[in-house]
């Protein structure tokens, strides 16, 4: 894929993180009721520190 | 409520769990937002989230702010707060409700050098009785022409526990995670991504407040004794994600996740979104989330006497159970006239319905039925956030 064929990959409407502060606090809701953690998708990322 | 004969002190904090994820959040929140070799955008995200379900309202803000300093440096910052009141399941069946404040600050920084972005960060969380501090960092890169970015994570958390109503109880608790990361360009639509990330718990991992139940000539037909968990907790995620645009500029994306761990737990996630442009200004949301796992192997709603094992947990998050969430999102820009300080700002608008079906945790509040008879417990939440993200 060309640079110039990215046009639509970088349509802010397909990042994976728009919300980011959202998105986080769902990750808390979800794992504090959940057993499962981590790799919640957030490529890019440092930690998810449980 | 009074607490029951036995049950230790009146409050009995059913959310202890929570603070582990929390940390968790608030360590993707300020610990992701770099992608390689671009730093993110400057912005500012103030967010009002609510909780309500099975007896319990939890609501706060988050606030998070980033700001670029030069061209190879950017900082970002978190500020989260809740307050918990009410009464869940837990409260009502073995203790009084309670209310409590939480917060927790982060502190983050991103370099970039190269197609290589460095990021680093510490976060400290604390309420009345439980203190936690994690330090973080990681690595991403930009790789073949831009198409694949690749990341190294790696965290380091320290907890210290309390008992309310007994002040020489300290326990603490070290966790340590590493991850690994790739996202792809796979066509001129479609994106990919692969997560795997290994979690190490050692320490106090329980709830000092919560109960297992067992078997005994009470007039209610069980008793309750102390929990008991292991001290260490190995796990193991992966997960894999893919989001692809549609010709009328409309975009689709589902996640799954598998995992497993020392304790037993095996758990699976799937998510499916549909992200639609409108009206100009506006993006709406759909999006659905089905979840399920596997009870701890220690784990039992009714033990058969006291004692009975070394290790034993009657917890909700470490029971069988099946979750189901359908949620929408609405979002309004702003463009201001004269871009000065403010380039664009949103409102937004957030609500989510999670449906919890246990599979071995009984409603102990129903009278009358023989123990280990009663109807198992369901639990139906509304999750709504209103936030406001400003880009300057």
């Amino acid at each position: 894929v060309k640079p110039y064929e990215r046009e639509h990959l970088a349509d802010p409407i397909m990042s994976f993180e728009r919300d980011p502060v959202s998105g986080a606090y769902l990750d808390h809701v979800h794992e504090s009721r959940e057993g499962a953690r981590g790799a919640t998708g957030n490529v890019g990322g440092g930690c998810g520190c449980n | 409520m009074k607490a029951p004969k036995g049950c230790g002190p009146a409050i009995h904090k059913a959310q202890r769990p929570q603070l582990g994820a929390l940390y968790a959040a608030a360590a993707a929140l300020v610990g992701t937002a770099a992608k390689g070799g671009v730093l993110p955008d400057d912005r500012a995200d103030l967010l009002y989230h609510s909780y309500s379900g099975g007896g319990v309202t939890i609501n706060g803000t988050s606030l998070l702010v980033r700001k670029k300093v030069g061209d190879h440096v950017s900082l970002v910052g978190n500020w989260y707060t809740d307050s918990v009141s009410g009464a869940s399941i837990d409260v009502v069946t073995q203790a009084s409700p309670y209310k409590e404040k939480r917060s927790q600050g982060s502190l983050g920084v991103d370099l970039l050098l190269g197609k290589a972005t460095y990021s680093a960060g510490y976060i400290n969380g604390s309420e009345p009785d439980f203190r936690s501090r994690t330090a973080y960092a990681s690595v991403s890169e930009d790789l073949f022409g831009d198409l694949t970015t690749i990341t190294f994570g790696a965290s380091r958390g320290w907890d210290k526990v309390g008992e309310r109503g007994a002040p020489d109880f300290k326990a603490t608790a070290d966790r340590r995670n590493w991850s690994v990361g790739l996202s792809q360009v796979l066509t001129r639509n479609l994106l990919a991504s692969l997560a795997v990330e290994t979690s190490e718990s050692e320490g106090y991992l329980q709830n000092p407040y919560r109960q297992a139940r067992y078997l005994s000539g009470d007039p209610r037909g069980y008793s309750y004794e102390k929990e008991a968990y292991p001290h260490t907790r190995t796990g193991n995620a992966f997960a894999a994600r893919a989001k692809y645009y549609l010709r009328w500029r409309a975009a689709l994306d589902g996640n799954y996740r598998y995992y497993r761990d020392t304790w037993g737990i095996v758990a699976h996630t799937a998510e499916l979104g549909y992200t639609l442009p409108a009206f100009h200004r506006w993006v709406f949301d759909a999006h659905a989330r089905y979840y399920r796992q596997k009870q701890a192997s220690f784990y039992a709603d009714l033990f058969p006497y006291q004692g009975s094992q070394n290790f034993l947990a009657r917890d909700r998050e470490l029971a069988a159970f099946k979750e189901l969430g359908l949620g929408f999102g609405a979002s309004w820009e702003l463009r201001p006239r004269h871009r000065g300080l403010l380039q664009k700002a949103t409102f937004n608008l957030r609500y989510d319905n999670l449906r919890f079906k246990y599979d071995d945790f009984r409603d102990l509040r129903v009278q009358g039925a023989a123990a280990g008879t009663e109807p198992l417990y369901t639990l139906k939440a509304n999750v709504l956030q209103l936030y406001v993200s400003a880009w300057f």
